[in-house]
C-alpha cells in the first residue's frame, strides 16, 4: 500500500449546489499531485474535506491506509489555502512558533525548524517585524514556511505561486521538489497549467463537482494527442504533393504541421518526406499542452456554475 | 486541550501587550477619578447665588426668610416688576396682603428661569413663614414651635430600619444597598458590552484576515472560539484587578489632596439642596462612600460580582463570537445582527434599575433568575442582603441557570461559528442563523 491518501466516492452537497459529487482518486507517497479545475469546480471544498475542515456528506477518505481522523491526522497535514491569512499585528517569529505549536511541535523544536527555514529562505531579519509590514510576496513566503514547518507528510498548496516574482517562485518550486524528494506528498491545486505540466506527476481534473480526468501527465497527454507532427525544413517550401498519409494543417516560417491519417505511422511520413528531396532539420510530435486539454474538456460547459436546489 | 491552551495564551498575550490595553488600563482610573474630582469642584463652586427682592406690601414676612447659599432675600418695597433687574436682583417676589378667608397668589418673577432647586428653596421658606404665622395666630409661640421641631427630631426618637431574619438583626441601609447594587449592575452592563464586542472584533479579524482557514486546519473551530473567549476573559480579569488596585491607590491619594474645608463645603451644599437632588449629586456620593464601606459582606459581594461578571460574559460572548463569524466586510451587517444580543442586555439594564430600588418586586426576582438578565439584575439585589432579600435558593437557582444558559449559548454559537467562519461573500439572515444553530451535525 503505497498510497498516502485515497479518496473514495466523496460527496458534499450544499443547499443549492453539488460542490463535490462522487469523486474518487488516490495519491501515492512522495508524489506531486495536481488538482485542476476551473473556478468553482469544487476544488476548495474537496481540499477542505481532505484537511478535515469539512466533513463529507458521504464517502470515505483513507489516510495512510486508515480512515482519516481529522483530529489525530491534522498534525501530518500542512495546508496553505488560496486566501492567505496571517495575524497582521503579530510578530513574525512569534506567529511562526504559534502556528507550529498548534501543529504539535514543542517550543524548542519549533524554534530550531524556524531558524532552519528562515535561514534557507533568507528571512532571518524578519523575526521581530509584523506581518502588516510585509509585502504580498513576502507574506506568501512566510505562509509557505509556516505550512511546511512541521514536516507534514501531506502538503496541500492552493495556488502557491500567485503573487510571487519568478525568483521567489523558483525558490518555492525547488522547495516543493525537495519536500517530495524527502518523502512528503504534495497536492497542488491551481488553474495555471504550465506550472502543473512542469511540476506534477499525476493530475486529476475536476469540473462541476465531478472528476473528468485522472492520470499521469504523460499518460493524459498521450491520450489526448491528435497525431500532430512538426516538420522543419532548411529552406522554405511552397507545397507538398497531395498524399493519403497526412494532411497539412498549418504552416509556419520553415516548418509544417502535419496530421497523420488513421492507419499510418510517423515512419510512413518520414519515408514520404525523404522522397521529396527537401532537407529535413526537425521532426517531432506535437503533444497537446495541458492547457489545451483543459480548455477542450471544460469548454462548452457553462463557465459559471448554475445554482439549483439539490435534493439528496 | 493543549491547543486550546496555546490559543488562550496567544489571545491573552497579544492583547495584554497591546499599547491600547496598557493605556486604557492605566488611564481609565485616572480619568474617572479626575472626572469625579472635577464634578466635586464644580458642584462646590458653581452654586448660583440669586438675589431676590421681596416686595411685601403687608410687611408680614419681613425678616422671616432665611438666606442660604443659593438665595438671599432683600426686603425692598421700593423695587417693583419693572426695575428689579436694574437694581441688581435676579428676581422679585411679589407678596400681596394675605387673608385667611381667600386664596391669593404669591408671584416670583424673573427674566430667566431660576431652576427647580431655587424655586423649591423659596417655596419652602414661604411655606415655613406662613406656617409660623398660622401657629402664632392660634396663640402658639414661635419659640415653642422651634423647640418642638428640634426636639422631635433630635431628642425624642431616632429612626432605624432593621432587617430581622432568624435570630440575626442587621441595620439595613437602603441607600447604601441601592448605591452598591446600581454600581455593580452598571459595571457588569458596561463590561459585557466592552468585552463582548472585543470577542466579536477578534473573530471578525480572523475571518477578514483569512487566518481562520489556516487555524481550522490545525485546531477545531470550537477550540478556536473557546480559546478566544477564555483568553479575553483572562484579559478582562487582569484589567479589573489592575483597576481595583489603581483606584484604591488613587482615591486614597485624592482624599489626601482635597482640602478638608472643600469636603465640608460639598457636604453643606448637599444639605441645602432639596431632597430630590441629593441622590444624583456626585459630591454627595463620594462623601457617602466612606460611610458605605462598613457593614457590607464584601467577601460574598466580590465573589458574586466575579461570578456574575464571568457568567454573563461567557453567556453573551459566545453569541458575540457567532455574530462576528457570519459578518462579512460590511460593519453595518454586524449592527443588524447584534440587535438580538444587545436588546436583552439593555432590557436587563432597565430591570436592574427597578431591582436596585425595589429588590423584591416580581420583575427584580424573575430578572435575577432568568439567565439572560441575571448577571446584571442579581448584582443589584445582592447588596440588600443574602439571605434576606435574596434567599439562598434564588441565588443558587440563578447561578445554576446561568451556567446552563452559558452551556446552551456556547453549544448553539459553536454551530453557527463553525459554518460562518469559512463562509465568505454571502449575506446571512437571522433565519439562516437559527437554522444553523439547531441543525444536527
Amino acid at each position: 500500500m503505497d498510497n498516502l491518501i485515497s479518496v473514495q466516492h466523496l460527496k458534499k452537497y450544499y443547499a443549492t449546489q453539488k460542490a463535490v459529487d462522487d469523486i474518487s482518486f488516490s495519491i501515492s507517497k512522495g508524489s506531486i499531485f495536481g488538482m485542476l479545475g476551473p473556478n468553482g469546480a469544487g476544488k476548495t471544498t474537496l481540499l477542505r474535506m481532505i484537511t478535515g475542515i469539512f466533513f463529507p456528506d458521504s464517502g470515505e477518505i483513507l489516510f495512510n491506509g486508515k480512515k482519516f481522523d481529522a483530529i489525530a491526522d491534522v498534525s501530518q497535514i500542512g495546508y496553505m489555502p488560496e486566501e492567505r491569512g496571517l495575524y497582521k499585528k503579530m510578530k513574525i517569529g512569534e506567529q511562526a512558533i504559534y502556528l507550529a505549536r498548534l501543529k504539535g511541535l514543542s517550543r524548542s523544536d519549533a524554534m530550531q525548524k524556524i531558524r532552519y527555514w528562515f535561514e534557507k529562505m533568507e528571512m532571518q531579519s524578519w523575526w521581530n517585524k509584523k506581518v502588516e509590514d510585509l509585502s504580498k510576496g513576502m507574506s506568501q513566503k512566510l505562509q509557505f514556511v509556516t505550512t511546511v514547518l512541521h514536516e507534514p507528510s501531506l502538503v496541500i498548496l492552493d495556488e502557491p505561486f500567485s503573487g510571487l516574482d519568478p525568483v521567489n517562485a523558483n525558490m518555492i518550486k525547488d522547495e516543493i521538489y525537495g519536500l517530495a524528494q524527502k518523502g512528503s506528498t504534495i497536492i497542488f491545486s491551481t488553474h495555471r497549467m504550465e506550472q502543473v505540466e512542469e511540476i506534477c506527476d499525476h493530475i486529476v481534473l475536476i469540473n462541476k463537482g465531478t472528476k473528468i480526468l485522472d492520470g499521469t501527465v504523460r499518460r493524459v497527454k498521450q491520450d489526448f494527442k491528435e497525431n500532430l507532427f512538426q516538420v522543419g525544413f532548411e529552406k522554405e517550401i511552397a507545397s507538398l504533393p497531395p498524399n493519403n498519409i497526412f494532411e497539412v494543417v498549418g504552416t509556419t516560417d520553415h516548418s509544417l504541421v502535419l496530421k497523420i491519417k488513421e492507419g499510418h505511422k510517423p515512419h510512413d511520413v518520414l519515408q514520404f518526406l525523404l522522397g521529396q528531396q527537401h532537407e529535413i532539420v526537425l521532426f517531432q510530435e506535437i503533444l497537446p499542452s495541458l492547457n489545451d486539454i483543459f480548455i477542450r474538456l471544460v469548454e462548452g460547459t457553462p463557465l459559471s456554475r448554475q445554482f439549483q436546489p439539490i435534493t439528496t | 486541550m493543549d491547543k486550546i491552551w496555546l490559543i488562550i495564551k496567544r489571545e491573552y498575550l497579544t492583547r495584554v501587550r497591546n499599547k491600547t490595553f496598557i493605556l486604557s488600563t492605566f488611564l481609565l482610573p485616572i480619568v474617572m477619578i479626575g472626572f469625579i474630582a472635577v464634578v466635586v469642584v464644580i458642584t462646590v463652586n458653581s452654586v448660583d447665588q440669586y438675589k431676590i427682592a421681596v416686595s411685601d406690601s403687608s410687611g408680614m414676612f419681613k425678616d422671616e426668610f432665611k438666606n442660604s447659599k443659593m438665595v438671599t432675600f432683600a426686603y425692598r418695597n421700593d423695587v417693583n416688576e419693572r426695575n428689579y433687574v436694574k437694581e441688581g436682583f435676579s428676581g422679585i417676589l411679589l407678596i400681596p396682603r394675605l387673608r385667611t378667608d381667600k386664596k391669593d397668589t404669591i408671584r416670583l418673577i424673573s427674566e430667566k428661569q431660576l431652576g427647580m432647586m431655587t424655586d423649591d428653596a423659596i417655596r419652602k421658606e414661604i411655606n415655613k413663614a406662613v406656617e409660623d404665622k398660622m401657629f402664632q395666630d392660634r396663640g402658639i409661640d414661635r419659640h415653642v414651635i422651634d423647640s418642638i421641631r428640634e426636639n422631635s427630631e433630635n431628642s425624642v426618637y431616632a429612626f432605624k430600619s432593621l432587617q430581622v431574619k432568624g435570630g440575626e438583626i442587621k441595620e439595613s441601609n437602603s441607600g447604601r444597598s441601592y448605591g452598591i447594587g446600581f454600581a455593580c449592575g452598571i459595571l457588569i452592563y458596561i463590561t459585557l458590552f466592552i468585552y463582548g464586542a472585543a470577542v466579536m472584533r477578534g473573530v471578525m479579524e480572523e475571518k477578514m484576515n483569512r487566518i481562520a482557514e489556516v487555524m481550522i486546519s490545525s485546531a477545531k473551530p470550537f477550540q478556536l472560539m473557546m480559546g478566544k473567549i477564555v483568553g479575553i476573559a483572562a484579559v478582562s480579569l487582569t484589567q479589573f484587578l489592575m483597576w481595583i488596585v489603581l483606584m484604591t491607590i488613587l482615591s486614597t491619594a485624592l482624599t489626601a489632596f482635597i482640602p478638608h474645608e472643600m469636603m465640608a463645603q460639598a457636604q453643606q451644599v448637599n444639605q441645602n439642596m432639596p431632597n430630590m437632588a441629593t441622590n444624583n449629586s456626585m459630591a454627595y456620593k463620594i462623601l457617602e462612600i466612606k460611610n458605605i464601606f462598613d457593614g457590607v459582606n464584601w467577601g460574598l459581594l466580590l465573589f458574586c460580582f466575579f461570578f456574575y461578571f464571568l457568567g454573563g460574559y461567557l453567556f453573551y460572548s459566545s453569541l458575540f463570537a457567532a455574530v462576528g463569524s457570519v459578518v462579512n466586510e460590511d460593519p453595518q451587517e454586524a449592527q443588524a445582527l447584534m440587535l438580538p444580543i444587545t436588546m436583552p442586555i439593555i432590557l436587563s439594564f432597565v430591570v436592574m434599575s427597578i431591582a436596585a430600588s425595589t429588590p423584591s418586586s416580581p420583575a427584580a426576582v424573575w430578572g435575577s433568575i432568568i439567565p439572560f438578565s441575571s448577571p446584571i439584575v442579581m448584582m443589584a439585589r445582592i447588596p440588600y442582603g443574602v439571605p434576606g432579600t435574596v434567599p439562598w435558593w434564588q441565588l443558587g437557582l440563578s447561578m445554576v441557570l446561568l451556567l446552563l444558559g452559558f452551556l446552551f449559548t456556547t453549544w448553539m454559537s459553536a454551530k453557527i461559528y463553525r459554518t460562518g467562519i469559512l463562509l465568505y461573500g454571502k449575506k446571512v439572515t437571522l433565519k439562516e442563523l437559527v437554522k444553523w444553530a439547531f441543525r444536527k451535525s
